[in-house]
């Protein structure tokens, strides 16, 4: 099979090229504090819990676009897919810590647990005291929340513990907002396409056409079965009623939505799936509080789509309302 | 002949050929049943590991700034697993420039408990360890290097008959029947290099 095509220079520098051109791009929101370590150049001060997230390139805009005033303090950076090394995470954490902890998060993958429980232990010798909160928000990844995949509800769920962080309260109540936001965030997806790493620039997955994966990671794991592809209604219904059924929302609560493109899926495609969660909202009874449509969770070239509802409760949606300032996503 | 520090550097200049060599196969497999990274992490840890460990005075520094190469170099999670066991080796080499041959199985035995205590992985899980335990078993009932080789040649192939319960595959329930984990093939990809040096 020919190589897929990229507008690359050299795939084993893709990362640190991108790295690059992000610094270049956004010199008022990040600077680097270390190699693969990126901060935010407002937001981090004295007395304020520091939130640092993490993972895998290829995501774009998640997870470094999500770093600045009022989200997060930085941000460490893994190669394509692959969680980052322990020394980034702890790097960004020394650089925007301010005396009140840090909390990481990040997507419930083994690789980053492993990774970030060895920067937790690295920090701790430095006597600085870091907790964790794992997003688990992939509804078609396991019956058992524990050991579901963090995926695309990460945008809300880093953003609610962002504003807690940046509203001065302490470790303790941004980690307990930070589970709860995880807690009542739900996604699930479709896959229409594969991607290509950009070092073997090879399909990482064979879906035939006419077909479509339910329930597929943001990495190409696959998901939940294999049927052919159905209209964006049929799919849009299949999604929400796994999500309205787990959410068991009663009629009159506020959501907040996310129709996400997994990279290559076009607005166009988005907007119509979403006129039918908007429908299908409407009928449940109820709320958007406020919607997100576009890419913010991806998965390189990837074609395919995610929905996310948060469950808001009044303490979320002041959260999510909070003013942000990042590079790639902005909020008041 | 002892196990030397030379030797020790040409080990790690194999296995990054090696890794280098098997990369898209690894990836392959890995695309099957998760994220298609495993050749890629495999080739840039042993690339990264292989350039930190020439002119160290002893084995044990060469271990140990092997791990933290693979560690940098790939995060990920054969990064830490990894780092572990070759952590795990370096104190079983001890600051000494030269082992004799006869312990270096010890070495394999060594890994396989570093990467077990990482990992939190038992046999049976469809991981690495299914490659790396029976290789250490062999190992500690004093086995040849071809019949360690062979211990974890078996064990890898037993993992297609596996469903994974750990790790990235472990989603998938019954669709990770039928393919073996990249993980337990690259291992013993390094079994077998280790043991073309050391036996």
């Amino acid at each position: 099979m020919a190589p897929t095509q990229k507008l690359i220079n050299d795939g084993n520098r893709a990362v640190d090229e991108m790295l690059v051109g992000v610094l270049a791009a956004h010199p008022n929101h990040l600077t680097l504090a270390a190699p693969r370590a990126i901060v935010a150049k407002h937001g981090p001060r004295p007395g304020k819990v520091a939130l640092v997230i993490g993972g895998g390139s290829g995501h774009e805009p998640t997870f470094l676009g999500f770093v600045g005033k009022g989200l997060a303090d930085a941000v460490a950076v893994g190669n394509v897919f692959a969680s980052p090394p322990p020394q980034p995470a702890v790097d960004a954490a020394l650089a925007t810590h301010g005396g009140a902890g840090v909390l990481f998060m990040y997507g419930n993958y083994a690789g980053d647990v492993m990774n970030f429980d060895m920067a937790s232990e690295m920090l701790e010798m430095e006597g600085i005291e870091a907790r964790t909160v794992l997003t688990t928000d992939d509804i078609a990844s396991s019956s058992d929340r524990l050991k579901r995949r963090g995926v695309a509800g990460n945008v809300f769920i880093f953003k609610c513990a962002g504003a807690a962080a940046d509203l001065m309260l302490p470790l303790a109540e941004v980690e307990r907002i930070a589970r709860n936001a995880n807690a009542r965030t739900y996604t699930m997806g479709v896959a229409l396409s594969a991607c290509s790493l950009p070092q073997t620039r090879r399909l990482n997955f064979d879906l035939p056409a006419g077909e479509m994966e339910i329930g597929m990671g943001i990495h190409g794991e696959p998901g939940i079965r294999r049927g052919p592809l159905k209209s964006a209604n049929d799919v849009a219904d299949e999604i929400m009623d796994a999500i309205l059924m787990e959410m068991a929302a009663p009629a009159g609560s506020k959501v907040a939505v996310l129709m996400n493109s997994l990279g290559s899926t076009p607005l166009m495609e988005l907007y119509i799936l979403y006129a039918r969660v908007a429908e299908r909202l409407g009928q449940a009874g109820l709320t958007v509080h406020s919607a997100l449509v576009g890419p913010y969770c991806t998965s390189m070239e990837m074609a395919g789509a995610s929905i996310t509802l948060m469950h808001l409760d009044d303490e979320l949606t002041k959260m999510l309302d909070h003013p942000c300032d990042c590079a790639m996503f902005r909020v008041g | 002949m002892d196990f030397t520090t030379e030797t020790c550097t040409q080990l790690f200049q194999a296995l990054a050929i090696r890794m280098a060599a098997e990369r898209d196969a690894l990836c392959a497999l890995d695309g099957l049943i998760g994220d298609a990274d495993h050749g890629i992490a495999m080739e840039q840890g042993m690339q990264a590991a292989a350039a930190a460990v020439a002119t160290l005075p002893t084995l044990q520094d060469q271990f140990n700034a092997a791990a933290k190469a693979f560690l940098n170099a790939v995060g990920a999670s054969s990064g830490p697993l990894y780092a572990t066991a070759l952590m795990r080796a370096a104190k079983t080499a001890g600051p000494r420039a030269a082992m004799p041959r006869a312990e270096t199985p010890g070495l394999i035995i060594a890994m396989a408990e570093g990467i077990a205590h990482r990992g939190k992985a038992e046999p049976g899980q469809k991981t690495m360890i299914d490659a790396w335990y029976p290789a250490a078993e062999a190992a500690k009932s004093g086995a040849s290097w071809p019949d360690i080789v062979a211990a974890a040649q078996a064990g890898a192939d037993g993992t297609a008959q596996m469903q994974a319960t750990l790790g990235r595959a472990a989603r998938l329930g019954a669709r990770s029947l039928g393919h073996k984990d990249p993980g337990a093939v690259s291992a013993c990809v390094i079994i077998e290099e280790c043991a073309k040096i050391l036996g």
